[in-house]
């Protein structure tokens, strides 16, 4: 075999061998899908979505779950976007010294890798007992703030990052304040950036349950109101998984939420997404 | 016609850290007229225009000695108020950067900000500032939307426009046309001709042709001085230093 037909048989093989990769990757995640929702989808009923556990009845129901899930996510998005868009905002555009600028991000990216159980703990000891919480949503969303605060700051940084030099020179050259700056040109520019960052974000809070059995309990009362849902202790749909697969053996259940947190976490992916695609569109001048 | 002296700098050193980027410089500019900056790269002729609004102030490790006076004033004095100075002397990039929004929010950009106007206002001051840019025919009717889908020509006159809606008294552009085609430059040209009525035009350029056409007067830089400054005709036919003839006659640069 010549030299060149050798190394077109090498790039042959090359090709194949990622092709492999790529079909590899996409048939572990169609074949967790699709299982999931085999075994999950005909187990979703309007009671069990609808409802609450009732023990006198001997029913399961799941409604509390999907609630505290959303409330989490509403209160920690609530606190962590300012905070962690305001570090970012501060990172990017005001901090004059390199040195701060590395030790805060290098504590950022740390943060990021840190298991979530160990927030977990640091969440029950801090907000749960010495800041006088106790077991309850509010807890566990500020738990779930630390965990995402360094997504939220890292993807804002990035985009913030990436805007055109020209933007910011256009805007001082015009006299403008580097807050006016900001405000006006920056953040909308690096919005869809932000929006990622939420995304991601939105993920490790729907998917958490380590860190909110600690902090968040795995109660299922439905609270009155808001207000007082969040001075209660509540399990999130991944924390009822848990329970509903490992303690009561309630494996139809499990496999129920299960695709529940699918869908939910679909349309949240389809719902930024949109968002998303309309900023840009706007920018463009599409 | 009045020769008044608008901008005055006076033994002006400019340092980026250690490096010295401008070693004195002394330099009148003249009200209503347009002064061409030209030398080669790294001869300090940007950095010189940047002084005069104070963009400079944006890098960290520059630091500045010397006066610039602006209608007698000493603009590197602290307590200058710069965005009151960038109203009255506005810039032109060598980028066209227009921002990522509407055309009639790109040229309303300046008057919002340095001030409320009302709807009637804004949409009066939009017309004449493009109008005065030579834009308005072209976008009058699409001023809702993104100045993003422009020609790089069309860009860089809206970015004109954007600075002209603050009303300034002067306007400094940095490299205007060197991102842009011939047939664009051209109209960039004639639109300079047609400011110096009303504005004193301060442009850097890479091109001597360009210096030659549009200017009154020419300042050769060259390695942080001001080799030589005067009419552009006479430093064109005459230059009186051998540095000048020699850059102006193509020898280097």
């Amino acid at each position: 075999m010549n030299h060149a037909a050798k190394r077109r048989l090498k790039g042959q093989l090359c090709q194949g061998a990622v092709y492999f990769c790529a079909f590899l990757t996409v048939a572990v995640l169609v074949s967790i899908l699709g299982y999931i929702f085999v075994r999950g989808l005909p187990e979703i009923s309007w009671e069990l979505v609808s409802t609450k556990p009732s023990i006198l009845r001997d029913t399961i129901g799941i409604l509390p779950n999907i609630l505290n899930t959303l409330y989490m996510i509403l209160l920690t998005l609530l606190v962590a976007l300012p905070l962690g868009v305001g570090a970012a905002v501060y990172l990017t555009e005001y901090a004059t010294s390199r040195k701060l600028i590395r030790v805060v991000e290098f504590a950022t990216e740390t943060l990021a890798g840190i298991p979530s159980i160990i927030y977990g703990l640091v969440g029950m000891l801090v907000f749960v007992q010495i800041l006088g919480f106790n077991v309850s949503l509010l807890s566990g969303s500020l738990t779930l703030v630390i965990m995402i605060l360094p997504t939220i700051i890292r993807t804002t940084q990035e985009s913030l990052k990436t805007v055109p030099v020209g933007y910011r020179e256009g805007a001082m050259g015009l006299g403008a304040t580097k807050w006016y700056m900001i405000r006006t040109i920056i953040l909308p520019s690096s919005l869809s950036g932000i929006i990622t960052g939420c995304i991601l974000a939105i993920g490790r809070i729907v998917g958490e349950s380590a860190a909110l059995l600690f902090t968040a309990g795995s109660a299922t009362v439905i609270a009155s109101n808001m207000f007082e849902a969040y001075t209660r202790g509540g399990g999130s749909l991944s924390v009822a998984l848990y329970i509903y697969a490992s303690e009561r053996g309630e494996f139809e259940v499990a496999f129920a939420i299960a695709a529940i947190l699918l869908i939910l976490v679909f349309i949240i992916n389809m719902a930024t997404r949109l968002v998303q695609k309309k900023l840009n569109g706007k920018e463009q001048g599409k | 016609m009045s020769n008044n002296i608008i901008l005055q700098a006076k033994d002006l050193h400019l340092y980026y850290g250690q490096t010295e980027a401008l070693k004195g410089i002394d330099f009148e500019i003249q009200e209503k007229k347009i002064t061409a900056l030209i030398g080669p790269s790294g001869c300090g002729k940007s950095t010189f225009l940047k002084t005069l609004n104070r963009m400079n102030d944006l890098i960290p490790s520059v630091s500045i000695t010397g006066e610039v006076l602006f209608q007698g004033k000493n603009i590197l004095e602290k307590d200058v108020d710069v965005t009151q100075l960038r109203r009255q002397i506005g810039m032109v990039f060598q980028k066209p950067n227009p921002f990522p929004m509407s055309i009639y929010d790109n040229i309303a950009y300046g008057p919002r900000l340095h001030g409320n106007h009302s709807r009637s206002e804004l949409d009066e001051l939009v017309e004449r500032s493009l109008r005065g840019a030579a834009l308005w025919d072209e976008v009058k009717d699409r001023l809702k939307k993104s100045a993003m889908g422009l020609s790089g020509g069309q860009q860089q006159r809206l970015c004109i426009a954007r600075a002209l809606a603050v009303q300034p008294d002067v306007l400094l552009m940095d490299e205007p046309t060197s991102a842009l085609d011939p047939g664009s430059t051209l109209r960039i040209e004639d639109l300079m001709a047609d400011l110096k009525k009303d504005y004193t035009v301060v442009i850097v350029t890479h091109n001597m042709q360009q210096a030659a056409r549009i200017s009154d007067q020419t300042a050769f830089f060259l390695t942080g001085n001001l080799v030589e400054y005067g009419n552009t005709g006479d430093l064109f036919a005459n230059p009186k230093d051998k540095k000048t003839e020699d850059y102006i006659t193509g020898r280097f640069g």
